[in-house]
């Protein structure tokens, strides 16, 4: 079986038509963009659709982008073995509601990598088996990876370091 | 669960047997585990985090930390990222050196893996001889880079310097020596009675079972899918080699033995094809916006002491874009997921650590099974703190 762009993107228009709110190829690999709302019907699609079969999840994982209206992303990287096939899913939420459905139920390994996305972006999958920190301290009341928590400027000049001997 | 049937047993986060800070807390009945529930994080560093203020070439160091077994495949893993990112191309004899020394990272990693596998079970000795070579590797990224461990071997664009002939010369006494203490190893093990006992259908995950986990690497080539990067999606000229893909059928925790000793022979002869073939040609790329140039230069070419202050400040931004690269590391497919927003720093980098993928499988690997077959089966699925925690 030889899959190219058009074939994939052709599969997932006609099944999914405007829920395909984007589509790009000039990465280094099929990139599409769809709503949240259809997130884990396009994975399913992806996987047990006998003409497509990405069967194997690579990476989940979010992003956060302060500047764009839906601020939090979630992506996912897709994998067909014996086609050697890959395919960049994503989609974007907002962050005041930013809830999403889970895909553990069709990939074991996305338990983590959700809850390792929850921690860091405090993104909630729901129907998550068991959704709370994996890497942080239980008690942490922020999701640290968000952009409005910048890493100390190591140039800053107004803190007093005599007593750690920097 | 709270039943009074049942005995809550810790085990770790300190114990020497889980080979790092985790935590697993075990549900048992008498010696048999019903269930337990995994406690990580332990080490956590926030390395996505500090690479979004970090330079391209800071964040090579902190690739070293995540499997420190094998640093240098992380180190050229993410340089090879970049170099992606930047679209350049290196050259045949970096490609070569780069084989050379990822897997001599493999070889050591493995050599870990089985020989700490064997101690588990009971059988201290091979540890003790295959210690005494992963020793020799060491000496040789001493050699290279001058440090053992946390390596920072190689930078984006190539090599920080070639391989002098002592190095030539150690990696070839290295191949020389290397398969007659592996020979008295797999004596010790291979066929012998109590480890096979101790580990045949021990920790058996099916292949199917293993996809949909994630799996990758040894692991799942153990359970019997024949995936590897280098050969899927080749990189830095593998497929100018000649090598086998060892593959298991029942995917316990004897297959992960016998294939991860079978990929130390396979590493063994690339390096000796890559040795013996290494072509000609000049270890770096001219990238000079992120190549450190000869430190001999920056003392007496302008030039070269321009770029050396802009790469060393940080000032100099990557084009704009959004890349996954995979490289068959030690225990897995590590991946770097790498977008840049032109600026100075990734906007976002994700590293797919193959620990913190397959490591999630454990308590069905486990589960009905009895207390010292657990701490098998956790010390062959090789997982390292450092990349599980990231």
């Amino acid at each position: 079986m030889d899959m190219d762009n058009s074939f994939i993107t052709g599969k997932l228009k006609t099944r999914f038509t405007e829920s395909i709110l984007s589509i790009e190829e000039n990465s280094d690999m099929l990139t599409i963009v769809v709503a949240r709302e259809v997130i884990h019907e396009v994975i399913r699609f992806l996987k047990e659709n006998e003409t497509l079969g990405f069967t194997f999840l690579t990476t989940l994982c979010g992003i956060h982008y302060p500047d764009q209206e839906l601020q939090l992303g979630v992506i996912y990287h897709l994998h067909h073995f014996s086609d050697n096939t890959r395919i960049r899913v994503k989609t974007f939420l907002p962050l005041e509601n930013p809830v999403i459905a889970t895909v553990t139920d069709l990939f074991s390994a996305a338990n983590w990598m959700e809850r390792e996305t929850y921690d860091f972006y405090g993104i909630i999958f729901k129907g998550h088996p068991n959704l709370k920190r994996i890497l942080n301290v239980e008690y942490l009341d922020y999701f640290p990876m968000r952009k409005e928590y910048p890493l100390e400027d190591p140039t800053r000049e107004d803190k007093d370091d005599r007593f750690f001997g920097r | 669960m709270n039943d009074n049937r049942y005995t809550t047993l810790n085990l770790g986060p300190t114990h020497p047997a889980t080979h790092g800070i985790f935590q697993n807390v075990l549900t048992m009945d008498g010696e048999r585990i019903i269930d337990t529930e995994q406690t990580i994080g332990y080490i956590h560093r926030a390395f996505e985090k500090i690479a979004e203020r970090r330079p391209y070439y800071q964040i090579t160091t902190l690739t070293d930390r995540m499997n420190y077994c094998s640093s240098p495949i992380n180190n050229i893993g993410w340089q090879m990222a970049v170099e992606k990112l930047l679209g350049v191309t290196p050259t045949k004899r970096i490609d070569y050196m780069r084989i050379i020394l990822m897997e001599l990272a493999r070889i050591t990693d493995h050599l870990i893996c089985n020989s700490v596998l064997g101690v588990d079970s009971g059988a201290l000795t091979g540890f003790v001889y295959v210690f005494q070579e992963r020793e020799k590797v060491y000496e040789i990224y001493e050699l290279l880079c001058g440090a053992r461990l946390t390596t920072n071997v190689g930078r984006i664009g190539g090599f920080e310097r070639d391989f002098t002939p002592e190095v030539i010369k150690k990696i070839y006494d290295f191949l020389d020596h290397l398969p007659k203490v592996l020979r008295q190893f797999e004596k010790l093990l291979l066929r012998n009675r109590i480890f096979m006992d101790r580990t045949i259908h021990v920790g058996a995950i099916s292949a199917e079972r293993a996809m949909n986990y994630g799996f990758s690497g040894p692991n799942l080539r153990a359970a019997g899918v024949d995936y590897d990067v280098r050969v899927t999606s080749p990189y830095s000229s593998y497929d100018d080699f000649d090598f086998t893909i060892p593959v298991g059928s029942q995917g316990d925790t004897y297959d992960r033995f016998c294939v991860r000793q079978e990929e130390v022979w396979q590493s063994i002869k690339l390096i000796r094809n890559a040795l013996d073939n290494l072509p000609e040609g000049k270890y770096f790329i001219d990238v000079p916006e992120f190549y450190l140039p000869p430190k001999e230069d920056v003392y007496d070419k302008m030039e070269a002491l321009i770029w050396h202050f802009k790469i060393v400040m940080g000032e100099i931004g990557a084009p704009v874009g959004e890349i996954y690269h995979s490289v068959e590391a030690a225990n897995g497919e590590l991946g770097f997921y790498l977008v840049s927003d032109g600026g100075r720093t990734p906007y976002r980098l994700h590293f797919r650590r193959p620990c913190f993928i397959y490591y999630q499988a454990l308590p069905e690997m486990i589960r009905g099974g009895v207390l010292s077959d657990a701490i098998l089966t956790m010390s062959s699925m090789n997982v390292i703190a450092g990349e599980l925690d990231g």
